[in-house]
């Protein structure tokens, strides 16, 4: 067998012997060096004496349970290096993010692979272990020799995550970069796991993944979070990367957001947005948190009532980025006083040349800006809707409550 | 101005619930009947201890409940970031074993409650116990929270049978500030026993876990504090007045020792059929508050320590060793009570022992780690709240001590 498995807690601890095997120390931890290689024992870290050594790791001839022996003895002493991502110090015992099970986790142990190569034994990270039997491994160490630790563990099921699937998680921004932390896997993820992910973390650990990941995610998953999650990470952003998120977010969600936040904080990442999301958000921000104004949402498509299939269907083809979560069409008259609704799916049946007015819904159902929450949620069960469209005191139609906006609503209390 | 004091309410009344369960439910069986016994004994005398209680209950909660809102992560997973994870499965294995017969104590308190209302105890410890294991499996965070509150408000029952007593209340309000120190070995050990009691290891890992759960950040910390300092007033008014009522209905008539909570509760008989009723209520209350809040915050805590999965909101096949454990503290801790020959008194009074033991590396821990800059940040102890925390931990684990090597004495005279 030219590859097997060896775990961190068996590696700590294990004699070193030079050329001549003379020991010279115990193993206290291995590095990897990310931006060389991400999987690669790059060091070992060896304690003998009153200082650590470093082995690199083309200095190792064989590794195995009885000790580690070496091919080269000029060995340079141990120093804190930047670029070192050092397994015990700094992965063992802490939190990860599992990218594949989509959970937060804690590191109990690493396992290894070794490869046998003519040029002497290699070790690559394979997997992080956590569960019970690490845990048992981990217990035992030191107390019971390691060759019958494995015996002992070999009924307990195993619970690893691949390598390639783990997360680091680093609040300091410079060390990110010089070892070479992303969280690229995190962007992967589905922005409802994100968010359970981020709430489980401490709030250091937030920030340095909002700050990080791309405005876009960044915006999805912060609209899934916690109100009160979501106002401490906005304000421990910088104000720019905030405003950045927020205009990505759907307006009525931005506004919700602000709305957790100090004034004085809510106005200065304002500030810093784009003016169109702006304007969107602050008139949202106007209205009664209880109100329908509260809930609904300024991103619609609204059609002069004149308007034809075809003209509407040209006017989606404008505005792809609405398309998602779109239910209904609305029509307003010259001064933006809403006239009727028009259901998505009634465009593809009627043809072309008619007159959006003759395949609007038989029965406008509407709502005023004032309209508390509670009769809101009321309509949408009466009425079964997907959508429900909020005009202001001039019948003017202001803005749109959709089924999402109502099924969060009901979850909250 | 008032709309910055309404913020403040508003925020405090959405941080209620870690501070204030944790502080209510340390007068669980146990403590009550540590408070029995010392009015029963020794009148008003020892109420002049609430007051230093209160002090090093609001110290040492203070930094458990900072230490989960800035770090926003529980106690065990700080003790196993910062000490590893050996250490870490030692305090919880004598975690588990303290809160085990924590959980015994209470369902016999569960017992004996229901005993004086002429109910068997065996209906009452298996239906107290399926209750308890139904709240907290199909229940959620909130709701639970909800009924923990609840059950916090009924412990008025002691306020209002201390009440009724008709105690002196000129006395009481004299002894509460007047402290009297006498050299009789019976009145040095209750008095150790009212500290030793009141700080107990499980309190620190569900408090710290709670605020984390609750989702309380730095910024809302300064209404947290003032829920753990009220949650702490609570608990000592409390324990006043259990105190005034055992000093005013038995210690007034005949001053003796008593048996076990519902002895002093029999000794309230003669004052009127409510004082009697509440007490044992009130009883009952607690203890079946203390059975719901042990078996979960252990196994929460335990498996958050050793990184397994947990929580309420997790499916039992997703998180098998939090169900397991959970189950296994309520079934454990029900059926022992219902052992014909167990002796219940031997096992509440090893209780102490482990929990006393216990306690010191879970205080030095803690103090350790609310001073880590890592950990902590700018939120670390100052050089004088240092003192304060340190003089507390030091007379606490001293007392504990104490009490400790008086119960092991006791039973091995026993």
């Amino acid at each position: 067998m030219d590859s097997e498995l060896l775990y961190l807690t068996e590696l700590v601890g294990l004699a070193v012997y030079d050329l001549k095997g003379r020991k010279i120390g115990r193993i206290k931890d291995a590095a990897l060096v990310p931006l060389i290689d991400p999987v690669r024992v790059d060091r070992f870290l060896v304690g003998g004496g009153w200082a650590w050594l470093t082995i690199r790791h083309d200095q190792v001839r064989s590794i195995d349970l009885e000790g580690i022996h070496l091919s080269d003895e000029q060995l340079t002493p141990y120093h804190a290096d930047e670029y070192m991502f050092r397994l015990v110090r700094d992965l063992l015992d802490q939190q990860i993010i599992d990218a594949h099970g989509r959970k937060v986790v804690r590191v109990t142990d690493v396992t290894f692979e070794v490869r046998r190569t003519p040029e002497g034994d290699r070790l690559s990270v394979l997997e992080v272990d956590i569960g019970l039997r690490s845990v048992f491994r981990r217990v035992c160490e030191g107390v019971v020799p390691r060759g019958i630790i494995r015996r002992l563990q070999a009924p307990i099921p195993p619970n690893s995550i691949r390598w390639e699937f783990c997360n680091i998680l680093e609040p300091d921004p410079q060390r990110r970069l010089r070892l070479n932390i992303t969280h690229k896997l995190l962007e992967t993820m589905h922005p409802a796991d994100l968010a359970d992910i981020v709430e489980a973390l401490s709030p250091e650990d937030r920030e340095a993944i909002f700050e990080t990941i791309n405005s876009e995610v960044a915006a999805e998953a912060l609209s899934e979070v916690e109100p009160e999650i979501q106002a401490s990470i906005l304000e421990s952003l910088e104000t720019e990367k905030a405003a950045d998120i927020l205009e990505e977010m759907a307006p009525d969600e931005a506004a919700d957001a602000l709305a957790e936040l100090e004034a004085e904080t809510s106005e200065e990442i304002l500030e810093e947005m784009e003016p169109e999301p702006k304007t969107e958000v602050r008139e949202l921000l106007e209205f009664g948190e209880d109100t329908a104004g509260g809930l609904m949402n300024n991103e619609y498509v609204a059609l002069h009532e004149g308007a034809t299939v075809a003209g509407a269907m040209a006017a989606l083809r404008g505005n792809e980025e609405l398309l998602e979560g779109l239910t209904t069409l609305y029509l307003i008259d010259q001064d933006g006083r809403l006239t009727g609704a028009v259901p998505l799916a009634r465009l593809f049946l009627a043809p072309a040349a008619s007159p959006l007015k003759e395949v609007a819904v038989e029965i406008l159902i509407q709502a005023s800006v004032e309209e508390a929450q509670e009769r809101i949620g009321e309509l949408f069960d009466k009425y079964n809707l997907l959508s429900l469209p909020v005009v202001d005191e001039d019948g003017k139609l202001a803005g749109v409550i959709t089924a999402d906006d109502i099924i969060s609503l009901l979850r909250k209390k | 101005m008032l709309k910055r004091f309404r913020h403040h309410i508003a925020v405090f009344f959405s941080v209620i619930g870690p501070g204030f369960i944790t502080a209510v439910v340390d007068n669980d069986a146990g403590g009550i009947f540590t408070y029995s016994q010392a009015g029963a004994r020794f009148g008003y005398l020892p109420l002049w201890t609430l007051a230093p209680i209160t002090v090093l209950l609001v110290v040492t909660q203070e930094m458990c409940a900072r230490m989960g809102a800035v770090s926003g992560k529980g106690l065990s997973d700080l003790i196993r970031e910062e000490f590893g994870l050996r250490t870490t499965f030692l305090v919880m294995a004598a975690l588990v074993a303290a809160n085990l017969t924590n959980v015994m104590a209470n369902f016999a308190g569960i017992a004996s409650s229901l005993e004086l209302f002429h109910v068997s105890r065996y209906v009452s410890v298996p239906l107290a116990a399926a209750a308890v294991w139904l709240l907290i499996v199909k229940g959620n965070y909130r709701s639970i929270e909800k009924v923990f509150l609840f059950a916090c408000s009924l412990y008025v029952c002691y306020i209002i049978s201390g009440i009724l007593v008709k105690p002196d209340w000129k006395e009481a309000a004299i002894y509460s500030v007047r402290p009297v120190l006498l050299l009789d070995p019976g009145y040095l050990t209750m008095l150790i026993g009212m500290v030793g009691t009141s700080v107990a290891p499980w309190m620190q890992f569900y408090l710290q876990a709670a605020v984390v759960e609750k989702g309380v950040t730095a910024r809302e910390y300064a209404e947290s504090r003032i829920e753990v300092i009220v949650g702490c007033v609570v608990m000592s008014v409390i324990a006043f007045f259990i105190i005034v009522a055992c000093a005013g209905a038995i210690w007034s008539t005949a001053p003796r020792d008593i048996r076990d909570a519902t002895d002093a509760a029999l000794g309230l008989q003669p004052f009127g059929r409510y004082a009697y009723v509440l007490f044992c209520a009130g009883l009952f209350n607690a203890s079946l508050f203390a059975a719901s809040i042990l078996p979960l915050s252990t196994a929460y805590t335990v498996c958050e320590g050793l990184g397994f999965e947990s929580g309420v909101n997790r499916k039992f096949r997703e998180a098998p060793i939090f169900y397991w454990l959970f189950t296994f503290l309520i079934v454990a801790g029900g059926g022992v009570v219902l052992l014909p020959g167990i002796p219940l008194v031997r096992m509440i009074l090893f209780s102490q022992v482990i929990n006393g033991m216990l306690l010191p590396f879970v205080l030095i821990f803690m103090i350790l780690l609310v001073n880590k800059q890592r950990v902590m940040r700018e939120w670390v102890n100052s050089r004088g709240y240092n003192l304060v925390a340190w003089t507390a931990v030091v007379a606490i684990i001293g007392l504990t001590l104490a009490l400790v090597s008086i119960t092991l004495r006791g039973m091995g005279g026993a």
